[in-house]
């Protein structure tokens, strides 16, 4: 990673965040309304792609703290009739806890085993939602009832379910997130990460505690996926037990996979390039899964480096 | 009925799915110890098992047995063909690497399922079974073809296990399994065994699936338990080694058998998962295995 200038980097996320903002006011209702739900969708593939892309963990568990923001979130505003506000911040806060929990035991593992007790883990909890379908809903999940869906700050209150305000707290995340990311790979922490992704032995010889950075990425990716999940119910208004199976562990996957492991811009790109391919698709045949799994393999075989991966490559190296 | 007959009947019913499950397991745990490849899509291959076995038997028409003793011999052969043009089209082509293969074989979880779907349809169909003798015990009973069922796993576990350790393919196989790079050096055709591993793994899954269907019918869902199951037991047993995977199929299998007459199955598989993962995150090498090399 060569980093000639800090500029420019900045200047391109800063570019594409304005790009999201200035389309707002530019895009038809349908793409609008889409375009909130791929940049609430991208923070998740954020979150998974600073474990993955940047320390090299492959989890196959992630829809476990992405419903744990979604529940979190929704089950407060529901059954405790909590403000918006303090709803996310209890999504965010079981995401965070459930990425300690979990890293605590899976990092004890690497490699195969890692991915298995990760997919593991993520297919209990999701037994769990199940078995407690009398709090969350079952496989029917619930619908966060709209007059809570407000975010009431000092006299003026937001209304959630309006578009417009919807896209731009979805795009407040995702802005943040973005910042965030670039911050934390741009620092002298997320240069331990790639060298834990590189080499850990080397690593670890070289006097850094391998473990608890790992551990660290393992709760700020879980956190920030809990936050995609937290921001989904209380925007969307729904939380069912489908965003915890094994499928919302492998989209991220296939998002991150797509748009380029370890680049930033990359979850964005790869969430909405799959999204748009299965959006056109579902046109013509329900048979989407079949294009997920098609994809999946062409990505490996062919293009391991994702779109942005092979840009950087060939073009532009300072992208980060 | 008393609860002594009551778990007579649990632990037949539990056997008739350790059998099924020892299949399938030794299927996962042959590619996994040959080839180092973690099959995601192995439950797919049961599924097409099955799935073949509906079809086959219906097309032929005449006694119930006969259509049954086809599909016990084809659908094995046309998903092990199956497997054996995904291994070559995709998994020699990423040169066998773990994590690619285990994101690959995802994508073929998709595509099987997504196919089965589109060409099957979303209905269950049940496969007549070949004869429906039952066998009076003094309490209830029991379905002679259930234990033909376990019969026959056993049969195909034996033969298995003498293939492995008293033939000359078993001792390409294991020296593949030991020390690929030595082995190649040696001479054998080390990718065309690792072919062949994972095409006979599938077509255990298959054998099993087909051996299991008349008492549970066809879906094109039906690979996601078989393939949390066998996972559960390669790692109990320890990844690799093939004991291990029969005594955990015949542990996990019983014990699976006896908790859902007795508990919720829900409750069952949460703890049944819960208490894998932490096998796997304590002691990696299993609980029969040895210490990985």
């Amino acid at each position: 990673m060569k980093d000639a200038s800090p500029a420019k980097p900045y200047a391109l996320h800063l570019g594409v965040i304005a790009l999201l903002f200035t389309l707002s006011f530019v895009l038809p209702e349908y793409h609008h309304g889409l375009l909130a739900r791929i940049m609430v969708l991208a923070v998740f593939a954020m979150g998974y792609n600073l474990l993955f892309g940047y320390v090299g963990l492959l989890s196959l568990g992630h829809a476990m703290f992405f419903s744990a923001g979604l529940y979190g979130a929704g089950l407060a505003v529901i059954h405790l009739g909590w403000s918006v506000p303090a709803a996310f911040a209890a999504g965010f806060a079981c995401g965070a806890l459930l990425a300690l929990v979990i890293g605590l035991l899976a990092l004890r593992t690497s490699g195969v085993a890692f991915m298995i007790v990760t997919m593991m883990f993520a297919q209990v909890f999701y037994l769990v939602i199940l078995y407690l379908a009398a709090w969350t809903g079952g496989d029917q999940g619930m619908v966060v009832p709209q007059p809570m869906r407000v975010l009431v700050l000092g006299s003026t209150s937001l209304d959630l379910t309006n578009p417009t305000v919807r896209y731009m707290s979805a795009l407040t995340l995702f802005s943040i997130v973005l910042l965030i990311s670039l911050a934390i790979v741009r620092s002298g922490y997320g240069r331990v990460l790639v060298a834990i992704r590189e080499n850990e032995e080397r690593t670890k010889m070289l006097g850094y505690d391998t473990f608890s950075n790992k551990l660290a990425a393992v709760v700020i990716s879980g956190s920030i996926c809990a936050a995609s999940g937290a921001a989904y119910a209380l925007l969307f208004g729904y939380v069912g037990s489908s965003f915890a199976s094994v499928q919302y562990s492998i989209l991220p996957l296939l998002w991150v996979l797509l748009g380029g492991a370890a680049t930033t811009l990359g979850p964005l790109i790869g969430t909405l390039f799959m999204y748009y391919v299965i959006d056109v698709a579902s046109g013509y045949t329900s048979a989407y899964l079949l294009i997920v799994g098609i994809a999946l393999i062409l990505l490996v075989l062919f293009f391991p480096r994702g779109i942005l991966g092979s840009i950087r490559q060939r073009w532009l190296g300072w992208l980060p | 009925m008393h609860f002594g007959p009551h778990l007579l009947l649990a632990a037949l019913e539990g056997l008739v799915t350790s059998a099924v499950l020892a299949l399938t397991a030794l299927g996962l745990s042959l590619v996994f110890g040959v080839m180092r490849v973690v099959n995601v899509a192995h439950g797919e291959f049961f599924m097409l098992g099955a799935v073949l076995a509906w079809a086959i038997s219906t097309a032929i028409s005449g006694h119930p047995a006969l259509g049954f003793l086809a599909a016990l011999v084809l659908a094995p052969l046309i998903v092990g063909l199956i497997a054996l043009v995904a291994e070559r089209l995709v998994l020699r082509r990423l040169n066998y690497n773990p994590e690619a293969t285990i994101v690959a074989t995802i994508g073929m979880l998709y595509i099987i399922q997504q196919l089965a779907l589109t060409f099957y349809g979303p209905e269950a169909r049940p496969v007549e079974p070949p004869f429906s003798y039952r066998i009076l015990l003094p309490w209830f009973g029991y379905s002679g073809y259930k234990l033909s069922i376990i019969a026959a796993s056993a049969l195909l576990l034996v033969a298995t296990w003498l293939v492995l350790t008293r033939t000359k393919i078993g001792l390409i196989m294991r020296a593949t399994q030991y020390d690929s790079e030595t082995a190649q050096a040696f001479g054998i055709p080390v990718t065309k065994v690792y072919a062949g591993v994972f095409a006979l793994g599938a077509m255990l899954a298959a054998v099993a699936a087909v051996l299991i269907v008349p008492i549970s019918q066809a879906h094109y869902l039906m690979g996601q338990d078989p393939l949390l199951l066998s996972f559960i037991v390669v790692i109990i047993g320890g990844l690799g080694s093939l004991r291990g995977t029969v005594v955990a199929a015949v542990l996990i299998g019983l014990s699976d058998g006896i908790i859902s007459v007795f508990f919720s199955p829900t409750l069952a598989k949460i703890i049944a998962t819960l208490l894998v993962a932490m096998v796997l995150v304590f002691r990696p090498q299993g609980l029969f295995g040895t210490t990985s090399r």
